[in-house]
């Protein structure tokens, strides 16, 4: 019988996949780019290289999620948000060190970002049975009628996630994110190409929180292939183009609000290069995506 | 069908409605001004194709000068208390309310719409929007928007011919409220009662440049949506014009709110109180000949019932009165223009020709004017051009269901999703539909309600933001 060895051993590696409709997939063009280290760049991982036809598979699955996602009661999906929280809370390391990589910062510059990522899932938790009661209520018209308005999910929400700031990669991610789902919509996200590995291990948080599987579908990829793709697709109603940096080409502001045009999206214009996701986040991104829909009815004997 | 009663004519006089000028330019910076063009069209009586006068086709030049006007007010505008901006709107629902009548005879006339919509419904509403954001000036930090709400500046804001005094009230109301300053364009076919409310502005003793009025058609619009000086744009038209605008507004900063078309489903289940759904189904079609986005245009009825539903309504549409827009008996007025009634005229030709079966009351139609009879199509199904397409006129499109599904399916079933109605006795249906339904409005058990507190507008390509209530306030500010 031999000894133990000493020699080293090698670290399992991770597979980064897709997070799309509940599942992992490989992208459909089983291509992969590489990411690497912000501060050294050295290689990190190879994250699937995202196509239009994933992200039209992406957009299926949201929609399929739609209707059980926005018909389920505010109290679930709060609860849903929450378990996302605890979730993350019980996996900080491995988001503190994807962070740090992943930005260039020191772990302990990194983990306050991933503190503040789990806050911000629990701020949104609690939103979700609230926000009909501060973006909606009975409207005193003149007349014998019974009037209420109501705040409702747009639908399928692109979301182009935020690309800069401190704390993008998963901060900023879940700030864009989770006002999308707490009221009800569902998302499909395209991940910030340069630093998408915190992004894509929030699949496997969100996949093991109850949330039904296409609520919340995350891309890497060019996003010059996935953003055109969300802003043109007649079945997407919604678009946040939170990390819109380029200033022209086929991912700018101009070229995907032009597409979003033909089927008359809701465009949530992009955040300021220079966003502070730690900032307070207010109620603005929340009413952002959500219609509002006015009952009426007669009243009397 | 034999005539119960002969109605004889109740002409409201035409005199009421002042003097119409022989020709008008714009309303800029409080005055009455010339265009820097030289192009005029014509506004006509579309119940007798009579000329009524002519206006300016605003030009670029005259849409930079109110465009500066109106940023040159901003300043002291935005500035004002709320309270004393507060005080000029009550002034202006006020005077509105005095000249009412005259209003309402001069919009009959230059729009086609009965005197009686005008009367009961346009105006009193268009007084109640004032009033009701009036009240919105000095109170705008408890509207939910934050704690110091603040005017987004300049709005540029183009309004349809439907409802030309209402859709001015609906844009300028809450912009002046929330302290922003406008130029406003209303429609080529009906821009009569906009430069009559710029006279109320002065009576009013409105500050220079807070509200401007600018002329023309779709270029003078396009030049106005498009201008780099304005902060804001507020249109409410067409969905195809409505893409166009957001397409030109793409990748700027300019906000944008859209009031576009729909094609509204009308849902009667079989537990419907057949007289009184017949009496919505007719007020949500032919009301105001149907020119309106939210109109009822898709009755869908419950397989069981369509018989005794369609049987009751071609009853009631042979009682309806259509004619000279100034007698207080009519019911149906003119098609707004030559060009509508084109329109309307190759959708129904359209629905004939996809096998839909076409039926009318019996009416004489005036010689001269513009002119379409109520009419139902029957045996539609969801393919058909005009179960599709928005007509805008007095034209309905009746389909059947079997389950609550279907008709939800099939109400949702278009891109649009503005309005929507529900006609049953059960509670917890019309909840149930009521929820399923992507569109902005729902009328239960009645239809085509308007209310100043009461937001309106749209899902899906209907557009987005809402207008009225404390909904309608966002638009204008910068939150």
């Amino acid at each position: 019988m031999s000894e133990p060895t000493t020699a080293l051993r090698l670290d399992v590696y991770k597979t980064y996949k897709l997070y799309v409709g509940g599942k992992f997939p490989r992208s459909e063009s089983g291509r992969v780019y590489e990411v690497t280290d912000r501060k050294t760049g050295e290689w990190l991982a190879n994250a699937p290289q995202g196509t239009r036809k994933d992200t039209r598979d992406a957009v299926a699955a949201a929609r399929k999620a739609f209707g059980g996602w926005s018909g389920a009661t505010a109290y679930n999906r709060g609860q849903i948000l929450y378990r996302a929280a605890e979730m993350l809370q019980g996996r900080r390391d491995q988001y503190v060190a994807e962070v740090a990589v992943s930005e260039g910062l020191t772990a302990k510059k990194a983990a306050p970002l991933v503190d503040a990522a789990i806050d911000r899932l629990v701020w949104y938790a609690g939103w979700t049975d609230k926000v009909a009661q501060i973006a909606g209520g009975a409207n005193p018209v003149a007349g014998p009628y019974f009037n209420l308005s109501t705040p409702e999910a747009t639908g399928v929400v692109g979301v182009i996630a935020p690309q800069s700031g401190t704390g993008h990669s998963l901060l900023g991610l879940v700030s864009v994110l989770a006002p999308v789902i707490a009221t009800g919509n569902t998302a499909v996200v395209a991940l910030a190409p340069n630093a998408p590995l915190p992004g894509l291990s929030l699949g496997e948080v969100l996949a093991t929180s109850d949330l039904p599987g296409g609520v919340v579908n995350l891309l890497s990829g060019r996003t010059e292939d996935i953003a055109p793709t969300l802003a043109s697709h007649a079945d997407v109603n919604a678009l946040d183009l939170a990390g819109v940096v380029a200033e022209d080409g086929p991912a700018s502001a101009k070229a995907l609000e032009t597409l979003a045009a033909d089927t008359l999206k809701r465009v949530r214009r992009p955040d300021s290069a220079t966003s502070d996701w730690t900032a307070a986040p207010g109620t603005d991104r929340l009413l952002a995506f959500l219609e509002t829909k006015t009952v009426w009815h007669p009243m009397g004997m | 069908m034999a005539q119960l009663f002969e109605y004889a004519p109740a002409p409201e006089s035409r005199a009421a409605a002042g003097d119409i000028a022989s020709t008008y330019g714009h309303y800029i910076d409080g005055e009455f001004v010339e265009s820097t063009g030289s192009e005029a069209l014509k506004t006509v009586d579309p119940s007798t194709e009579e000329v009524l006068a002519e206006f300016a086709q605003g030009t670029e030049g005259d849409v930079d000068r109110a465009v500066a006007a109106a940023r040159k007010a901003f300043t002291s505008w935005s500035a004002l208390p709320g309270v004393e901006r507060g005080k000029y709107l009550f002034r202006i629902a006020r005077i509105i309310q005095e000249r009412s009548r005259e209003l309402a005879v001069l919009e009959s006339i230059d729009n086609g719409k009965p005197i009686k919509e005008t009367r009961d419904v346009d105006l009193p509403l268009v007084a109640a929007h004032f009033f009701y954001y009036a009240g919105w000036a000095d109170k705008l930090e408890f509207a939910g928007y934050g704690p110091n709400p603040r005017p987004v500046g300049v709005a540029a804001q183009v309004i349809p011919w439907n409802f030309p005094l209402l859709m001015l009230a609906w844009k300028i109301a809450p912009a002046l409220a929330t302290g922003n300053t406008v130029v406003l364009k209303p429609a080529e076919t009906t821009p009569l009662t906009a430069l009559r409310f710029a006279e109320i502005c002065r009576q009013a003793g409105l500050p220079k440049g807070v509200v401007n009025i600018v002329t023309g058609d779709g270029r003078t619009g396009a030049a106005l949506t498009g201008h780099p000086g304005v902060d804001k744009v507020a249109f409410t038209g067409s969905t195809e014009v409505g893409r166009a605008i957001a397409r030109t507004l793409a990748g700027t900063r300019t906000r944008l709110s859209l009031e576009l078309g729909g094609k509204a489903a009308n849902i009667v289940f079989d537990d419907a109180p057949v007289d009184q759904a017949v009496e919505g189904i007719v007020d949500g079609i032919f009301f105001n000949q149907g020119h309106v986005c939210c109109a009822g245009s898709r009755l869908l009825v419950q397989e069981s019932v369509h018989d005794e539903v369609l049987e009751a309504l071609k009853r009631r549409m042979s009682t309806l009165r259509v004619g000279d827009p100034l007698d207080k008996n009519t019911d149906i007025g003119a098609i707004n223009s030559a060009a509508q009634l084109a329109r309307i005229q190759e959708l129904t030709t359209a629905g004939e020709a996809e096998g839909a079966e076409r039926w009318s009351p019996s009416c004489e139609l005036p010689a001269a004017g513009y002119w379409f009879a109520p009419t139902v199509f029957s045996n539609v199904s969801a393919t058909h051009r005009i179960a599709r397409e928005e007509i805008f006129g007095p034209v309905l499109s009746v389909l059947t269901f079997r389950t609550p599904e279907e008709a939800v399916a099939k109400a949702n079933n278009t891109p649009y999703g503005l309005s929507a109605g529900i006609w049953t006795e059960k509670g917890s249906r019309i909840l149930w539909t009521a929820s399923r339904l992507r569109a902005g409005v729902v009328w239960s058990n009645t239809f085509n309600k308007f209310d100043p507190t009461s937001p309106f507008g749209g899902y899906k390509e209907s557009g987005y933001g809402r207008e009225g209530g404390r909904h309608g306030l966002e638009a204008y500010l910068d939150v």
